[in-house]
């Protein structure tokens, strides 16, 4: 790899430069400032490009144009809505559980944000790089489903309390296969932080050199943590043609945006750990053989970003490809395909995991 | 950054939020209408209580997933070092699979998974 593409150059300069300046604290604080600022700014610009993907992906795949009045090819589209939701009239319904109702929209926005913190984009570009950093991003995104039900509840509408029970049988069950889909891999990695899980992909990535158990447990990966987000083909949480718009029927305006904001976000966060785990994060496509030298030598010069945010481009098509594709099941189809199927054959995999590692069968 | 990096995305994500909600609440409007405080349904108005009692099946897959859950977190430690504590350990863990799949088999023909 390259080391004019690591960012721990341009960070450190800024933490040392920071550092002649003021106390350590001082600089503590304003280092927190900054890169908090950053990361407004990030999911912000990320909600807005990839809601207007989303929405152009399903045009395309509906043989329709999509947003294409505002800005050149519809790209302004995603801004003018959000500044549209911002100048709407925040109501509360009479009968709603008014501080629970208010709450949600912080729970369900603060998990993604959590899990944001620890995710490795680039060489250097991660904000903590914790040695639990797998075990933290699955505890914390299984609070999100909290903010789903406190308001699906709290909306004291009957829709939203099928909606968010739904989402709650469901996202709890799927956070199972999750789970042990990421520790098969973690049998692979021997670590539990994720920028170690990318260092140990130098050579080639996970689901290149972890046989066929790696690729069943990208496969399951992908349909559980598709369900986890609450997105199509699962997405009965918010049925439109049963339930109007299921947990958040009630809220309006930018409550709402924040609730659409963090699927999209966790989507984001999701398939960046699909990337950390099997397509090797940042690091370029390597193949493991003698003669494929000067091959990876080329795939080099690509920038980690480019690398990294690539992949992630490619997991989320691949959820959007699912959403515009499959139809909706219904929620004893959707229980019954996790307990089983899924998790079956996640056990089964998880020790066929362990087989490889142990005989040693794997590059 | 180190850990304490916890407490600055936890303030991050509050600031997002309640910046946007207290956004809304100075640019939007506020004309207060008795019809506007009524919960959505079809349109009609709201017929008794939403806060009912709820069918059983959903507590049902929660009590699963708890058991299950548990299992994951000591899968953590197995997963982490299966590579150096060899066949030993591998004996272990299927049994403990074993264990767990006849927990999973006699849910099933209990009709725990059943939805009707």
């Amino acid at each position: 790899m390259n080391a004019i593409y690591d960012f721990s150059i341009l960070t450190g300069g800024i933490h040392e430069w920071l550092s002649g300046l003021m106390s350590p604290t001082a600089v503590m604080i304003t280092e927190m400032v900054i890169i908090g600022t950053l990361l407004i700014v990030f999911v912000a610009l990320m909600g807005l490009v990839l809601v207007l993907a989303e929405r152009k992906v399903a045009a395309f795949f509906q043989l329709r144009l999509g947003p294409n009045r505002v800005g050149p090819w519809g790209s302004l589209q995603t801004l003018a809505d959000f500044l549209k939701l911002l100048t709407k009239e925040l109501i509360t319904t009479k009968s709603a559980d008014k501080f629970l109702y208010n709450l949600a929209p912080f729970i369900v926005m603060l998990t993604p944000f959590l899990a944001l913190g620890v995710i490795p984009f680039a060489p250097g570009l991660q904000i903590m790089d914790m040695n639990i950093g797998v075990f933290f991003i699955t505890a914390v995104s299984s609070m999100g489903v909290l903010g789903i039900l406190i308001g699906g509840w709290a909306s004291n509408n009957k829709y939203s309390l099928i909606g968010g029970m739904r989402s709650a049988a469901m996202v709890v069950s799927y956070e199972l296969s999750v789970t042990l889909a990421i520790m098969t891999m973690v049998i692979m990695t021997e670590s539990l932080s994720l920028s170690e899980i990318v260092a140990s992909q130098s050579d080639g990535w996970w689901i290149i050199k972890g046989h066929i158990p790696a690729l069943i447990a990208f496969l399951l990966y992908l349909t559980a943590s598709t369900a986890e987000t609450n997105r199509g083909p699962f997405d009965l949480a918010e049925a439109e043609s049963e339930l109007t718009a299921g947990f958040h029927t009630e809220y309006g305006g930018i409550k709402f945006a924040f609730f659409f904001l963090s699927e999209f976000v966790n989507m984001l966060v999701v398939a960046s750990i699909a990337t950390i785990l099997f397509f090797g994060g940042w690091m370029p496509f390597h193949l493991p053989f003698e003669w494929a030298v000067g091959f990876n030598h080329i795939m080099d010069f690509i920038p980690g970003i480019v690398w990294g945010f690539g992949k992630v481009t490619f997991v989320i098509f691949l959820m959007m490809w699912f959403r515009w594709t499959f139809p909706r099941l219904r929620i004893d189809q959707i229980l019954n395909l996790e307990w089983k199927y899924l998790l079956p054959m996640n056990l089964v995999n998880f020790l066929l995991m362990a087989l490889i590692a142990l005989s040693g069968f794997y590059l | 950054m180190g850990n304490e990096a916890i407490i600055m995305l936890f303030l991050t994500g509050l600031v997002l939020v309640g910046g946007g909600i207290g956004a809304a609440m100075v640019l939007g409007p506020k004309r207060w209408n008795k019809v506007k405080e009524e919960p959505y349904e079809c349109g009609i108005e709201t017929t008794g209580p939403s806060w009912l009692q709820f069918r059983v099946g959903y507590y049902l897959f929660a009590i699963l997933f708890l058991i299950f859950d548990v299992e994951t977190v000591f899968i953590v430690p197995v997963a982490t070092s299966i590579k150096e504590l060899g066949v030993a350990a591998f004996i272990e863990v299927v049994i403990f699979f074993v264990i767990l799949g006849l927990g999973l088999l006699y849910a099933w023909k209990k009709g725990a998974l059943k939805w009707e």
